[in-house]
């Protein structure tokens, strides 16, 4: 379910390493949780993210919720396609539904996250 | 049932809902010569009187409302209004006020400004109100405007707010606004705020906490005093969201728990209307250092008579046409003299009292994920009924059925699946009875039918709406079928 190489956080965000780039997007768990997804608010290409800085926002018919940013690093681009298609987040989260990419600013940060293994076990946790 | 048309689907051409006498003056035209008068304009729907009156008529009847039937939408506080607050609201000598008539001739309608401020300041504690807000968010944006005037005076605006998850919804949006940045403040598995999350997050980077008290979980944050002290300790103020004002009226005030400024809801505690029957009012009290700051204008008393005090070089300036939704405050003060002290008091026990029976009564059926003991509302969720398939919202639509509003749902964020239910003090055994009922067949039938319960509503004007659909591309403009 959810992919070996992505690391995790507590808001349900996950975060994608490719040499020095990374890609943030919200877990499955996380679309479930919010139910049909019908806006999402992202930052300006060029912003510089502190570690857990919100990044945005995201609308779905139950609630309105701020996502985090993982880690710190400046957003490099935003996947645009979810400004006329929200419903990538419910259909694909942990690829198409990505919300932005990142030029890792300190990658130390990663200690903070959860493996895949973590996360599913954090999961149990949490009251359904 | 037949769907009602739209009024441009009745429009016919040349229909008209009047009929003057042959002019006896001047006309449009000799008038308004070469000014850029529209002839038309295009798709205005044109319909006759009684097709208007039974239009609008029709719709009105697949409305609800608070004076129909049980309304327990959490932390609104949908009381009933008692109409002698609108027969007072409706005399003439306040309709036909002139905002711009001299003071002389106005003396009475700032006198009741004055006198609501004053009535306000001792059921608060606080030590002056604006009531210029139009509505609650406004007031929120008021409050921290004056926190952020005041430290801006002294150098440093500072770059946080705190809030607690289990704060009211707007409060990051007003903090935001007013360019704070938020940190959020965990609750503890009591559901009040977590003392050591706070002491660990309150720096003088901190402008200030807001605080809502009751909680959105009904909770009373009972270390309130001791919050406020650590916050004061770092520089910081302590702002109340007074939405949930109606659980402590009369009982307890938020000036004497330390609270440096708060903003009320006329149209939830005092009675006033809510939602689209409103407009809406929010004034907002602050303690004797903050006063300075208030939006322009406020109304002194100065020998014998009142007048509008524009003289007040740090004010944050002017918020709000004129002197904000006068004829609402009229209703309000109608409402505390009409209570009187021991009345406003009565309220919020039986507000608390009202609460507590419902939370009983259904606290078999419905989860309650926080036990702690509660005040005006409660937030049960829907943990037992999702293993049938049913979530908080069929649950919510079913409840249309039995001639109840929805509580409200999926709200605070830390309960999953909430059902924040908030009866008010207006409801009779009676109806709280039928609501339970309501609710406890409904958990039945979540069981042992949970289509009925997932395909609600069945018997109201329009069935399941598609709100994704709604939400994702909104129809919001008319626009006629060629």
């Amino acid at each position: 379910m959810y992919p070996d190489d992505f690391y995790y956080t507590k808001d349900h965000e996950w975060i994608q390493v490719k040499e020095d780039k990374a890609t943030v997007g919200i877990t499955d768990f996380a679309q479930k949780q919010l139910g049909d997804v019908v806006y999402v608010e992202m930052p300006k290409v060029g912003t510089q993210l502190e570690f857990h800085q919100s990044i945005g926002v995201i609308e779905s018919v139950k609630a309105v919720s701020d996502i985090y940013s993982p880690v710190s690093g400046e957003v490099i681009e935003v996947n645009t396609d979810l400004n006329d298609s929200p419903e990538l987040v419910n259909q694909d989260p942990h690829g198409k539904g990505w919300f932005i990419r990142l030029k890792i600013g300190d990658e130390t940060e990663f200690e903070k996250l959860m493996s895949a293994d973590d996360y599913e076990k954090f999961l149990e946790g949490i009251e359904e | 049932m037949i769907r009602e048309p739209l009024i441009f689907e009745i429009s016919g051409k040349g229909k008209r809902a009047f009929s003057l006498p042959e002019l006896d003056v001047p006309s449009r035209e000799d008038i308004l010569q070469g000014l850029p008068v529209r002839e038309n304009i295009e798709g205005f729907p044109q319909v006759s009187e009684v097709e208007i009156i039974r239009h609008f008529t029709r719709l009105s009847k697949a409305n609800y409302c608070v004076d129909e039937g049980f309304y327990p939408l959490g932390s609104c506080t949908m009381k009933y209004n008692p109409k002698i607050n609108e027969k007072i609201a409706a005399i003439s000598e306040f309709v036909l006020s002139h905002p711009y008539a001299p003071f002389d001739l106005v003396q009475g309608n700032l006198g009741i400004l004055k006198t609501t401020e004053e009535l306000m300041n001792e059921i608060t504690g606080m030590d002056a109100f604006s009531f210029l807000p139009a509505a609650g968010a406004q007031g929120e944006l008021v409050g921290m405007m004056l926190i952020r005037a005041y430290l801006e005076e002294r150098g440093n605006p500072r770059k946080i707010v705190l809030i607690p998850d289990s704060a009211h919804g707007t409060n990051p949006s007003s903090a935001h606004i007013c360019g704070y940045n938020i940190q959020e403040i965990e609750s503890n598995e009591k559901g009040t705020i977590d003392i050591s999350s706070l002491e660990q997050n309150m720096t003088e980077d901190v402008a200030a906490l807001m605080i809502t008290n009751p909680n959105t979980l009904g909770v009373f944050e009972a270390d309130i005093k001791k919050i406020s002290e650590i916050v004061h300790a770092k520089g910081g103020f302590v702002y109340m969201d007074g939405a949930n004002m109606n659980a402590l009226v009369g009982i307890c005030r938020p000036g004497d728990m330390d609270v440096d400024v708060i903003h009320l809801n006329l149209h939830k505690t005092f009675s006033t209307p809510h939602g689209g029957g409103g407009p809406g009012s929010g004034p907002v009290g602050v303690k004797r250092e903050l006063e300075p700051y208030l939006p322009l204008p406020t109304i002194k008393k100065s020998e014998d008579k009142y007048i509008l005090d524009f003289d007040r070089p740090k004010s944050i300036g002017r918020v709000r046409s004129f002197f904000g939704n006068f004829l609402v405050v009229v209703k309000a003060m109608v409402y505390i003299l009409s209570l009187g002290p021991r009345g406003l008091k009565e309220v919020s026990e039986i507000a608390v009292l009202n609460s507590n029976y419902v939370r009983k009564s259904l606290e078999k059926d419905y989860f309650l994920k926080y036990t702690t003991p509660t005040l005006h509302e409660c937030v049960f969720s829907d943990k037992f009924q999702k293993k049938h398939g049913v979530q908080n919202i069929d649950i919510a639509k079913r409840l249309i059925d039995f001639g109840v509003h929805p509580p409200t749902m999926s709200f605070p964020l830390i309960v999953q699946g909430a059902l924040m239910t908030e009866p008010t003090e207006t409801e009779s055994k009676r109806d709280l009875d039928l609501f339970i009922d309501a609710m406890k067949q409904i958990s039945k039938e979540a069981k042992e039918n949970p289509e009925i319960v997932k395909s609600a509503p069945h018997s109201s004007y329009v069935r399941r709406l598609d709100e994704t659909s709604a939400a994702r591309s909104p129809v919001l403009r008319w626009v006629e079928k060629k």
